[in-house]
């Protein structure tokens, strides 16, 4: 299990409350699908996805990205007890969803990216480590009840 | 190996004069330390690596950073060549320096990290595939040699 020390989960804490969760999820999904296309995949009845704009402005990935985010709030919250916190989805991503893992540690990647993009200085070495490690903790989550 | 389109490459050119790679170079590098400590193994001579701030301001960090940067403006010049441009550090990196090529992604990744942080709207989506598809291609092209 990822153990985070106090520290890490006062900087993980007070970068997340200063995160517009509708617009940073809806920009994360974003992109992830221009980044890595093959995630398209994923979201056959998005609509338009054709170009790198259609994408970053498409609804439904703004809609999606949000709701995907809000429930990494969840991690936020349970720092110490991923796992659980995050079993209902994994076997949800599993069993329904047929998601490869790897796509997990692909977006917790983009919104490493979507975050130092936003906080620019703010997003110091060590809150970028900080986050490192909970979107690796959380990926791993997400993978645990995969079979 | 990897193709960049026109645009990508002008992309990644026009951002790149913008940098200041000394600068860059060694927050690079002081990033890869931080965020993946094992990475501090290749650097036992470095002295006090022992906290981020230490590692960040480390004199031998910087110099080595700007130097692992500026080879990779040698990337930039060569966007249709990387395996050719690369082919002695890959040599080197396997026979002398013992580095496992995942090290290579990992430096990638913070670097892409480090041209969200300072670029802000400038680091588009758009610009984003075109870096991440740049510093894959010099981590395979790194790793090219290995045997």
């Amino acid at each position: 299990m990822v153990h985070f020390t106090a520290e890490e989960k006062a900087i993980i804490t007070s970068l997340w409350a200063k995160v517009n969760v509708e617009e940073t999820g809806g920009e994360a999904l974003g992109r992830l699908l221009v980044v890595y296309p093959w995630t398209q995949r994923f979201f056959d009845n998005f609509g338009n996805l054709s170009s790198a704009s259609a994408i970053m402005g498409n609804p439904k990935v703004k809609a999606h990205g949000k709701k995907v985010l809000s429930s990494l709030g969840e991690a936020v919250t349970h720092m110490d007890d991923l796992k659980d916190a995050f079993a209902h989805l994994s076997e949800l991503h599993c069993d329904r969803l047929h998601v490869d893992p790897e796509n997990f540690r692909l977006l917790g990647n983009v919104l490493v990216i979507v975050l130092a993009h936003h906080f620019g200085r703010e997003f110091t070495p060590q809150v970028q480590a900080a986050w490192k490690k909970l979107m690796s903790a959380v990926a791993i989550a997400l993978g645990h009840k995969y079979h | 190996m990897v193709h960049l389109t026109a645009e990508e490459k002008s992309s990644v050119t026009s951002l790149w004069g913008k940098m200041n790679v000394d600068e860059a170079g060694g927050e690079a590098l002081g990033r890869l330390l931080v965020v993946y400590p094992w990475t501090q193994r290749f650097f036992d001579n470095f002295g006090n690596l022992s906290s981020s701030s230490a590692i960040m301001g480390n004199p031998k960090v910087k110099a080595h950073g700007k130097k692992v940067l500026t080879s990779f403006g040698d990337a930039i010049k060569n966007m249709d060549n990387l395996k050719g441009a690369f082919a002695k550090l890959s040599e080197l990196h396997c026979d002398k320096l013992h580095v496992d090529p995942e090290n290579f992604r990992l430096l990638g990744n913070v670097l892409v990290i480090i041209l969200a942080t300072h670029f802000g709207k400038d680091f588009t989506p758009e610009v984003q595939v075109a870096w991440q598809k740049l510093v894959s291609g010099v981590a395979i092209a790194l790793a090219h040699k290995y045997h």
